[in-house]
């Protein structure tokens, strides 16, 4: 019987998602298969668990009596590197992120030059920024400088990504009208890609600042400086009223740095 | 005004005044300090000397990472599937603590300002803290292994997807929303008919976006002992196997970028 | 039927969109309201449902007292007074069957209506509904899929699917062509008598207006300034309701020969078909 006969007689069921039942009975089943797998794969201690839910509810609690003196120096000193790190690196890493951004786009780059920067581009962004951190701290040792290259690095792959989509779907025919004033290579960039690009490149770079500051607080774990360290061991030492009042410190300067952004981005536009 | 009369009596233009002129200067003037300021205090902090040295570490680094010692991946596979159930298992708790959450912080669907305020902060804790911390926090609090990081990549995920998911519903059209309460339907009806269709293609697309990120964030979890692939890594860093790192390494790339694929092309079909 | 007796609108702004408005539609009764952009005609039928909340007077359907109504009570009474939209107000990622029997969501519980289980005289009822409406082959599109003139349609069957005594039309023509129009109007008309189903229809079109409805009343900055039979309207009137215009012009007066007068917009046919119903 055809749908609509079907419906006239009062049955009518809803149209599922995927058409061919064998299909769907399979993703079903593949689903259900995985997650059986899966969860059996995941190994709890129960007895640890529960050893472990008085520190949870130690580690709640203590949001509500953070304790921002017993470890000031260390808090201070953390904050400051953190944010340094962040400044620094977001104004190198968008600076440099431009030559990338450029030679990524398909419809201005040559193809040696494309190649190459979309193979930087996808190294920066596999790698988490704490495996970067890792090896940079190998090499220019412990302490912010580290921290500060990684999330460079990491910036580059994230504005060039991005600023590279922008210019391979910005309006051509903005481009060809300067062009065809006679306008040279640089001209031309200037005067029909740069206005086009600009604000967002703007808004990116005001989220990206966000982000670092973010990753800032991670990266420490490996020695990278910044903030991480000091939360790592007051964690580590269960002084969870420490590691609460870093954490609101944290979301505290996050949300400043969003709310200031917005602003920015407001005004740029 | 930028049109202005020179002495000779000749309109002339610029494109700024001379008041914003000089407070773009200004504003130039005041980032540049911020920023060799900031420089200063990093150079303060940092022996030069193993700067100095960085070009021969780093090339030290390569020749030990050269040739990788293919044979130590048949011991990945195992770290590899936990990491992906990490992500995946993280992904479906992030999804389902997130999309009530969102729901009360959308300024259309909330019931109240109160509420929404909760909500929103939710949001924003769970987006300022990374997953690292999260796995921090919970190894000592579950002891080290895999369900500490499915719950550390969960609690991160909320605020990704719980951002974008309710910035998604307050863009949705009334006018269907109004049509379905004009049938005298309930509150939840109303959710079900007038605002779950039209937001399902952007929540299809964020969890998945989110999938491809949190495979990422998961392969570093086992650095402080949440499991995973990160948890080899650890190991082989710490006894020095530089070329066992870079199988590691290898292994985590293909990894990514094939989630990336996949995630890109579920994201593209769903469009 | 519907009596509104008082009825005053202010918005929080301060503006005043309805004053002192007094109105009694009678059983089976297809009135038309006209007036300018802004002159409260969405504002006074969405108070009638509630989507907009009057600020004092007093609305009865029936029995009921409706702006005193909250929660369950006022779902139970929206449930008679079906509306139509100006823009269709569709779901589109629903199918054209969803969006019908979505009319039904306030006779059904929720988890029937969430996995889409409904009674079967429902589907009956929505299948045959959007056979009445001529869209029975279009039971399984997505309702993105259609024109502006199905989609309409499909609307008026979701309206209609909730056995409702009376319906609020809101500019149910002003996205649509002249001639779908005039279709959509038609189709509502004999609805409405097949139904014995009173209406309110906000509409632009006065020519649309005089054709299709029993009655017209006009609004003006939220007050009836007019209120009769479809043949009173008269230039006059319509320099009461909509201001000054020369209203009187005949299309065949003004317009070039390259035009034929199918393509003029109907609004300008105005006393030129007027009363022709």
């Amino acid at each position: 019987m055809s749908r609509q006969a079907k419906a006239q007689a009062g049955q009518w069921r809803r149209l599922p998602l995927i058409e061919n039942p064998r299909l769907r009975w399979g993703l079903v089943l593949g689903l259900a298969v995985y997650l059986v797998l899966a969860l059996a794969s995941v190994e709890v201690n129960w007895t640890r668990v529960a050893e472990g839910a008085g520190r949870g509810l130690n580690f709640l609690a203590a949001f509500t009596q953070p304790d921002f003196v017993s470890r000031r120096g260390d808090i201070i000193n953390g904050i400051l590197e953190s944010l340094t790190m962040t400044v620094t690196s977001t104004v190198i890493g968008v600076a440099l992120s431009i030559p990338v951004g450029l030679g990524a786009a398909r419809n201005i780059a040559p193809w040696p030059i494309y190649y190459l920067c979309r193979g930087i581009i996808t190294v920066s962004r596999t790698f988490q920024e704490i495996i970067i951190a890792i090896l940079f701290v190998v090499m220019f040792g412990f302490g912010p400088l580290a921290g500060m290259i990684t999330l460079a690095f990491a910036t580059i792959g994230f504005m060039a990504k991005l600023l590279a989509e922008d210019i391979e779907d910005l309006d051509w025919r903005q481009v060809e009208a300067v062009r065809a004033t006679g306008a040279n290579w640089w001209q031309t960039m200037n005067h029909a890609v740069q206005p086009q690009v600009m604000p967002r490149l703007i808004g990116l770079s005001m989220y990206r600042l966000d982000i670092n500051f973010r990753e800032s607080a991670v990266i420490g774990i490996v020695g990278a400086g910044g903030i991480g360290a000091t939360l790592n061991t007051s964690i580590s030492r269960y002084e969870y009223d420490t590691s609460a009042a870093i954490l609101l410190i944290i979301i505290a300067i996050v949300l400043l740095c969003e709310y200031s952004s917005s602003h920015i981005r407001r005004w740029t536009q | 005004m930028p049109v202005s009369t020179t002495p000779q009596g000749t309109p002339s233009w610029r494109l700024h005044t001379t008041r914003t002129q000089w407070l773009q200067y200004l504003g130039w003037l005041a980032g540049a300090c911020l920023f060799l300021l900031c420089w200063k205090v990093i150079s303060d902090n940092t022996m030069w000397v193993f700067v100095e040295d960085a070009g021969r570490q780093g090339s030290d680094l390569i020749s030990r990472m050269l040739p990788p010692q293919w044979s130590y991946a048949h011991r990945l596979w195992g770290p590899m599937w936990d990491t992906l159930n990490i992500a995946t298992l993280g992904t479906l708790l992030g999804i389902a603590m997130a999309f009530p959450v969102a729901f009360l912080a959308a300024r259309n669907t909330s019931p109240h300002p109160l509420v929404r305020s909760a909500a929103l902060l939710i949001i924003v804790s769970s987006r300022s803290i990374n997953s690292l911390i999260w796995a921090m926090l919970l190894v000592t609090i579950l002891g080290p292994g895999v369900l500490a990081g499915i719950i550390a990549i969960a609690l991160r995920s909320i605020g990704f997807i719980g951002k974008l998911l309710y910035e998604a519903i307050e863009e949705i059209h009334p006018t269907p929303v109004e049509a379905i309460s004009a049938t005298g339907a309930g509150r939840m009806q109303v959710m079900g008919y007038g605002v779950l269709p039209q937001v399902m293609p952007a929540f299809a697309g964020i969890s998945v976006y989110r999938w491809d990120i949190n495979i990422r964030e998961s392969t570093v979890l086992g650095l402080v002992g949440a499991g995973g692939i990160g948890l080899q890594l650890n190991a082989a860093i710490n006894s020095l196997a530089w070329n066992q790192v870079s199988v590691i390494f290898v292994m985590i790339f293909v990894t990514v970028l094939a989630s990336e694929w996949i995630s890109a092309r579920v994201r593209h079909a769903i469009i | 039927m519907l009596t509104l007796s008082q009825v005053t609108k202010r918005y929080p702004t301060g503006d005043r969109a309805l004053t002192d408005i007094d109105l009694n539609l009678p059983r089976g009764q297809v009135m038309a309201l006209i007036g300018p952009s802004g002159a409260g005609k969405s504002t006074l039928i969405r108070c009638v449902n509630r989507l907009v909340e009057p600020t004092s007077g007093s609305i009865r359907l029936e029995d009921t007292e409706l702006t005193r109504l909250s929660g369950a009570a006022l779902r139970r009474a929206r449930r008679s007074m079906a509306m139509i939209f100006q823009e269709y107000a569709l779901v589109d990622r629903l199918t054209v069957m969803e969006n019908v029997l979505s009319g039904r969501l306030g006779y059904v519980g929720f988890w029937r209506s969430f996995t889409r289980r409904y009674p079967q005289e429902d589907i009956a009822e929505a299948f045959r509904l959007l056979d009445r409406v001529g869209l029975p082959h279009a039971m399984d599109k997505r309702a993105d899929a259609l024109s502006g003139g199905q989609r309409q349609r499909v609307g008026i069957a979701r309206a209609l699917i909730q056995s409702p005594r009376l319906l609020l039309v809101d500019e149910p023509t002003a996205s649509l062509d002249p001639k779908t129009s005039r279709q959509i109007m038609r189709l509502i008309r004999e609805l409405c008598a097949e139904r014995e189903l009173a209406a309110i229809i906000n509409i632009h079109d006065v020519a649309l207006a005089q054709q299709f409805a029993d009655r017209i009343v006009g609004l003006r900055a939220g007050q009836i300034v007019f209120d009769g039979k479809p043949g009173e309207l008269d230039a006059d009137t319509l320099t009461t309701i909509y201001g000054e215009e020369e209203w009187d012009t005949r299309v065949q007066d003004d317009i070039g020969e390259s035009t034929s007068p199918r393509e003029v917009p109907a609004s300008r046919l105005m006393l030129a078909s007027g009363g022709a119903s």
